[in-house]
């Protein structure tokens, strides 16, 4: 992730130096499979689809600091509750990483933060859906985590190389967190009948959601529409949303008998023919509704995070004080 | 801010005004300093905090930098052939160039 622009223009397509042959320059990087750097001319699609993916996967990790969040003050041991908390700081950092990402393409992370305050950018919307109880953190981490892996893995290879080299960052630190999400289950389905119950009811409502986090169908007839077919030619997308969908079935349903849950899927059974695992049908109803604003807790995540931005306003009025008050004593250049 | 507005200011520093700085990390010693990514920070000390607390959270690193990004000048992409090409055609700086018998021995 390098930074902004080192003082020439953001992006040549944008002036009249961009021609035929910068074109044939980019068209020839991607062809390679060669990776694309902040200062390389490239097509203004190509950077606009980049500026809203990173932004919506940015907003996404801070907005999911909230449901989980929710419960740190309530963690069941002392054990928990500084994993969650070094779980929930992790989502901050990767928001970061995202945000610094998505700054080299020329666009300012306050500007991004706007969008989102004001609806005009999305965010996942597994975060919109509440987390009632304690076994909903282990569900997040094992389910929505795991999702979100499956989702990221492929990207750490994404032909814009400031995201590619902030999703390798991402993916290492999200294995702890699907594994401490597995673990928080896996205590509660071998305790009490209360806590198996638990168990079971977080993740017969986790179990749809995150099946949506892939996306609507885009293979088969649906692959002519939406971006999926573009998006893999400039190698932003590796794999179609549906085929990420079926590997995360197939990873997670093993790991679901082997913590003892059933899924909610009446229609979820081998398919000793395709060698994969088949499921019903998705209420796509709802993932567009929830995307559209209509969740369990769409306006309160939002709120959220415009009231804890707009309180911690004067804390950085406050560093830009104390910053320009100690300029004069600054020492540069001094490397140890 | 609305959009027409991102130009009010330094090129990489943010809404409060804040500079971009670009973040080296020393994994461990004996190691160079590698480019890590980004923070904005109102000075320099307070970059390093934030680098600390964003890229080194699982002792990641022994030493850091931060460096303004505005400080730094960078050969340009379009350029790159020109730039680059005067090393293009001395092979003869590598060591397979040359044409040695077969049986001499540390060579």
């Amino acid at each position: 992730m390098y930074g902004n622009d080192f003082g020439e223009p953001l992006n040549a397509a944008e002036t009249e130096d961009y021609t035929s042959a910068v074109q044939e320059y980019f068209d020839g990087l991607i062809a390679d499979d060669q990776r694309i750097e902040p200062r390389d001319a490239m097509p203004e699609g190509y950077r606009s689809t980049l500026i809203r993916q990173i932004a919506q996967h940015a907003h996404s990790e801070i907005i999911g600091m909230q449901p989980e969040g929710n419960w740190i003050t309530r963690a069941p041991s002392l054990r928990r509750k500084a994993i969650l908390m070094a779980k929930v700081q992790d989502e901050a950092g990767h928001g970061l990483y995202l945000y610094s990402a998505a700054e080299t393409l020329g666009v300012d992370r306050a500007e991004l933060l706007d969008k989102l305050h004001n609806g005009r950018q999305k965010y996942s919307s597994i975060f919109n859906y509440p987390t009632l109880t304690w076994a909903d953190v282990g569900a997040i981490g094992w389910l929505v985590d795991g999702a979100a892996i499956m989702n990221q893995v492929p990207l750490c290879r994404c032909s814009y190389g400031p995201y590619a080299r902030a999703m390798i960052r991402v993916c290492k630190e999200e294995s702890f967190h699907q594994r401490q999400g597995f673990e928080i289950l896996w205590t509660l389905a071998r305790g009490t009948d209360e806590q198996r119950a638990m168990a079971q009811d977080a993740a017969d409502r986790w179990w749809w959601p995150a099946l949506m986090m892939f996306g609507p169908p885009d293979s088969g007839e649906a692959a002519t529409q939406g971006h999926t077919a573009q998006n893999m030619a400039w190698g932003i997308k590796r794999f179609s949303n549906d085929d990420l969908r079926q590997k995360f079935v197939d990873m997670t349903v093993p790991q679901a008998d082997k913590l003892g849950l059933t899924l909610p899927d009446p229609d979820l059974r081998w398919n000793e023919e395709r060698g994969h695992y088949d499921i019903g049908p998705i209420d796509w109803d709802e993932f567009w509704r929830v995307l559209k604003g209509d969740g369990p807790c769409n306006s309160q995540r939002v709120e959220h995070r415009r009231a804890a931005h707009e309180d911690g306003a004067w804390v950085r009025e406050a560093a830009a004080a104390y910053a320009a008050k100690h300029a004069a004593g600054e020492v540069r250049g001094a490397v140890a | 801010m609305s959009d027409d507005t991102t130009a009010a200011h330094a090129p990489g520093a943010n809404a409060q005004g804040w500079p971009l700085f670009e973040v080296f990390v020393r994994a461990k010693r004996g190691l160079s300093h590698v480019h890590a990514g980004s923070v904005h920070a109102p000075d320099a000390t307070m970059a390093l905090r934030n680098a600390r607390d964003l890229y080194t959270r699982r002792q990641e690193g022994v030493s850091l930098w931060v460096v303004r990004s505005d400080d730094i000048t960078a050969s340009s992409p379009t350029e790159r052939d020109s730039f680059f090409d005067p090393a293009a055609d001395k092979v003869y700086r590598h060591p397979t160039f040359y044409d040695v018998p077969e049986d001499v021995e540390y060579l």
